[in-house]
């Protein structure tokens, strides 16, 4: 084989970079993952593992029909993971709440969610619970929650195995990661192509380039043409030390990994690069913790960190194919982990232009130009 | 088996504090810290990680988080930075700790 | 403690806080109750008495029990008292956080009755408590000083098994002449060393593949090699050195910028003579920023207190430099010995990178074998080591791992380990529960 002329390289060895690496290697293409260097930007070191589906476009139907089709397709993926990596990544899927201690927020949450089963029919399925309903099935929930929505096709992973696996996959399918590879210009070479310029001077070539470089990608984008800009969003986020017992509940701000502890977090920010912790945050999550259960008291928080997540200017993913240079497409989105499943297969297919291939004109980036434009 | 302490009784300086330690009633000077009257006590490990080893104080300064105990209640308490007191009462820490307050333990 | 003198005596508002429940940080642990009692643990640990008596006529405000948990820019300080936080916001911070016992993993060291030499120190010092059947291993002066205070205290240790080498010596002894500045120090040293050898305690010299395990009864077998033969011994306490090197997590916490010390193989906070690091109104001084022993450790907290006076416009560059110039000197004379203590009591590549069977992360389960196999798995650096292994996620959050996760990224070589960027060092630096931070109040207070 071939090794070092890849068919294609894809920039970034993240969550997102390493499900599209996999998607490609299972349809029989020869992939070399570039993957940047220890200290980079990296949303996929420091997030829940949530595969949530509630209030996902609740606004845009293209995206409730990727996300329900991804959250359909995560038990099988768990699986081809296992075989693949040897890694259980812990998927559970038992359901997911919102907890609301504002019933103003609450209402306008059910009015999301009910445009979202508008647009995915029998395919969602969520209830709304009162508060007090809530303490009778879930006993310790707090007086201050006023109630609930409920969504049983949400769940989460364990983020950090599930990358560990995703990488250790790769391999096992035969692609290649190099690590500690930042890439600094991609170049369309004459005669078809790209030549990668990497930041410690070598240079690399690629028949195909995918951008899969998260916040890192930005630079490269805009070389190949495409005018969709992502930007940093800060979430912070609170680890307690672990318990012997479990939480009886999933929330998209609440959620207990499978070692024991408990992550606290949801928020967002936009203050640039800056992934530090902020007291007032951690403070506030502390007290929303509390208030949503408050036997949470008297556990103890080990650290508090902030995550930059990827956001395009709408929120919603990107998948485009680069207009200027045939060849080189451009992979971006938050919620890496809800998607994984799409990008290791079906996007492959669009990746290759196959006839299998989903179509995903809703998520090109010529919706930022003509927004510009207008 | 009982593990003696790996330690000379401490000199006693006049007061004392009693505490309860797994049932059994332990005196201890004032002002020295739980960490020192367990080992005083015995040498037997005062904690067991998630994974069941057998652990017992290191550092004696709080940087290495072994001394863990459960102090009247207070689960995953640091028996180095914790003054002797009396009437205290003192478990071992198995595992991970639980909820407090919780209906079902 | 002489910061806050020299900062209170200069008319700063001082606010002095500390986890320990009696001031005296480790060197001085516990000075002011033990003094009359155990003449045996030297004159040297006596002499932290007038630094005792000088802080409480000084005028500082001391808290203790205080456990500073965040540090944050526009100089907030967020600490917790009997369960209760505050924010104390000051115009200028000191970090004096001391020193640290550098891990020392290796087959069996998790066991009850392994401790480190200082740890035997502290229960000597706070409850003068002394280990029976007990044998020292390792390098370094405390190993000396531990062994010379239970002679004199009649409790003998069994053995001291030393790991330094005539290598090590020789590569110290062309730092020798800048020592013989510190004579009285290398004296000191000399006159431990001669007590051993008059006590009679059995050295084994060139010592290396340490491990312990133990049986039912608790005693410990330790197994070592020493000058090429296989040793054993049977102890009921095994204690541990390899230097001290600087607690650097509040620091690093608090966003200073950090430098490898390559002599003394870990890292410190960057900062300049009067301890002014990169963050405008963040200072550092102490062992915490550079292992200097008590003496240095006392002249550097004045300059740093001059230099914080100086900052507030107290005192004139002049007078600072004047009133400086004692501690200066003092710095001097006692870093001059540092080069020759660091080359020749330096850890051996078989602590920093040790064997596949060797639990790493005490906290989180973590061997060495993990750690080798993650990296050829692709975990390429000490950030992606504790995200993927956990190594460091525990709540000790790397104090008792980092050194060994970045002593096997680089396999030992000392060269290397300063290009491994440690990770991010996060609040709060010691777990507090939710309750807690979520009752914080803001509660502004000048303190200078």
């Amino acid at each position: 084989m071939n090794r070092t002329n890849p068919e294609i390289t894809v920039v970034g060895g993240g969550v997102v970079g390493l499900s599209v690496a996999l998607g490609l290697l299972l349809a029989g293409r020869r992939v070399h993952v570039l993957d940047g260097a220890d200290s980079d930007a990296r949303a996929s070191q420091g997030n829940f593992g949530l595969v949530w589906g509630q209030g996902k476009g609740w606004n845009y139907a293209p995206y409730a029909k990727w996300t329900s089709d991804a959250l359909a397709a995560w038990t099988a993926f768990a699986r081809k993971l296992a075989d693949l990596s040897g890694i259980d990544v812990a998927l559970d899927q038992s359901g997911g709440f919102e907890f609301f201690t504002d019933a103003a927020e609450m209402q306008e949450f059910a009015a999301m969610l009910a445009q979202q089963q508008r647009h995915l029919g029998n395919r969602f399925s969520h209830e709304i619970i009162t508060g007090d309903d809530l303490r009778a099935q879930m006993p310790g929930i707090g007086g201050g929650v006023v109630g609930a929505s409920f969504s049983q096709m949400d769940g989460h992973v364990n983020p950090l195995r599930f990358l560990r696996a995703l990488r250790v996959a790769v391999g096992a399918a035969g692609g290649r990661v190099t690590m500690d590879a930042p890439v600094a210009r991609v170049v369309p070479a004459t005669g078809g192509g790209f030549d990668l310029a990497m930041a410690n001077g070598r240079t690399s070539r690629a028949d195909k380039v995918v951008l899969c470089a998260g916040l890192g990608a930005t630079a490269l984008a805009a070389d190949l043409g495409f005018s969709a800009r992502v930007a940093p969003q800060r979430g912070e986020l609170l680890i307690t030390e672990k318990l012997h017992d479990r939480l009886p509940f999933l929330s998209s701000t609440i959620r207990q990994v499978d070692e024991g502890g408990v992550q606290i977090g949801g928020t967002k920010a936009d203050v640039g690069l800056d992934d530090s912790e902020t007291l007032d945050v951690m403070a506030g999550l502390a007290r929303h913790a509390v208030t949503v259960y408050p036997p949470l008291a008297d556990v103890r928080v080990v650290r508090a960190w902030g995550a930059l997540r990827v956001m395009s200017p709408d929120g919603y993913p990107v998948y485009a194919r680069s207009s200027l240079y045939p060849g080189a497409y451009l992979v971006t989105c938050h919620s890496g982990v809800t998607l994984a499943p799409l990008h290791a297969s079906v996007l492959a297919d669009w990746i290759e232009g196959t006839s299998a291939a989903p179509d995903l004109e809703a998520f090109d980036d010529n919706r930022f130009a003509i927004s510009t434009a207008a | 088996m009982i593990i003696v302490s790996r330690f000379q009784p401490p000199p006693k300086t006049g007061a004392t504090a009693e505490f309860e330690y797994e049932g059994a009633s332990i005196t201890a000077p004032q002002g020295i810290s739980l960490a020192a009257a367990l080992l005083a006590h015995s040498g037997a490990y005062t904690r067991q990680t998630a994974g069941g080893d057998a652990r017992a104080a290191f550092c004696m300064m709080g940087v290495c988080f072994e001394c863990l105990v459960e102090v009247d209640g207070v689960p995953n308490t640091q028996a180095c930075m914790t003054q002797v007191r009396q009437g205290m009462v003192v478990k071992r820490q198995i595992g991970l700790r639980r909820l407090n307050g919780c209906n079902d333990s | 403690m002489s910061a806050a003198i020299t900062a209170a005596d200069g008319g700063l508002r001082v606010l002095l806080l500390d986890e320990q429940a009696q001031p005296g940080g480790q060197i001085y642990r516990n000075v002011g109750a033990r003094l009359a009692t155990h003449s045996w643990l030297g004159k040297d640990y006596a002499s932290g008495l007038r630094l005792l008596d000088a802080l409480a006529q000084s005028g500082a405000t001391v808290q203790f029990g205080a456990t500073v948990w965040r540090v944050d820019s526009g100089s907030r300080v967020v600490w917790s008292q009997n369960g209760i936080s505050q924010v104390t916001t000051a115009s200028h911070i000191l970090l004096a956080s001391g020193a640290q016992e550098r891990p020392v993993p290796f087959p069996g060291w998790t066991l009850p009755g392994v401790m480190t030499a200082g740890a035997a120190q502290i229960l000597m010092k706070t409850a003068g408590m002394l280990p029976k059947d007990a044998v020292l291993a390792g390098s370094g002066p405390l190993l000396y000083l531990v062994a010379a205070q239970m002679i004199d205290a009649g409790c003998p240790p069994k053995a001291l098994v030393e790991t330094q080498t005539p290598h090590m010596m020789l590569r110290a002894l062309p730092h020798l002449p800048k020592a013989l500045l510190s004579a009285g120090t290398l004296l000191k040293g000399l006159g431990l060393i001669g007590k051993i050898r008059a006590a009679g305690t059995r050295r084994y010299k060139c010592a290396s593949s340490f491990a312990a395990t133990s049986d039912d009864s608790g005693m410990i077998n330790f197994s070592f090699r020493s000058k090429g033969r296989l040793e054993n011994l049977t102890c009921a306490v095994l204690l541990t050195h390899q230097g001290v090197i600087p607690s650097t997590h509040i620091s690093h916490a608090a966003g200073i910028t950090h430098e490898w010390n390559a002599a003394q193989v870990a890292f410190q906070p960057s900062c300049d003579i009067w301890g002014a690091t990169d963050r405008p109104g963040l200072h550092v001084a102490g062992d915490g920023a550079g292992i200097g022993g008590a003496e240095a450790a006392c002249a550097a907290g004045t300059l740093a207190a001059l230099g914080i006076l100086r900052a507030s416009g107290n005192i004139s560059a002049d007078t600072r430099n004047q009133r400086a110039t004692t501690a200066r000197a003092t710095l001097f004379r006692t870093r001059a010995i540092r080069p020759f203590l660091d080359a020749a009591y330096a850890p051996p590549a078989e602590i920093l990178s040790p064997p596949d069977q060797t639990i790493i992360c005490r906290c989180e389960d973590v061997t060495a074998r993990a750690i080798r196999q993650g990296m050829s798995e692709g975990a390429a650096g000490h950030r992606q080591i504790k995200t993927s292994l956990r190594a460091g996620m525990g709540p000790c959050q790397g104090r008792m791992c980092d050194s060994t996760v970045r002593g096997i990224l680089s396999a030992g070589k000392t060269s290397r380990m300063g290009d491994i960027a440690p990770p991010r060092a996060r609040t709060p630096i010691k777990p507090i529960t939710l309750g807690e931070m979520a009752a914080l109040t803001t509660h502004s207070e000048d303190t200078a």
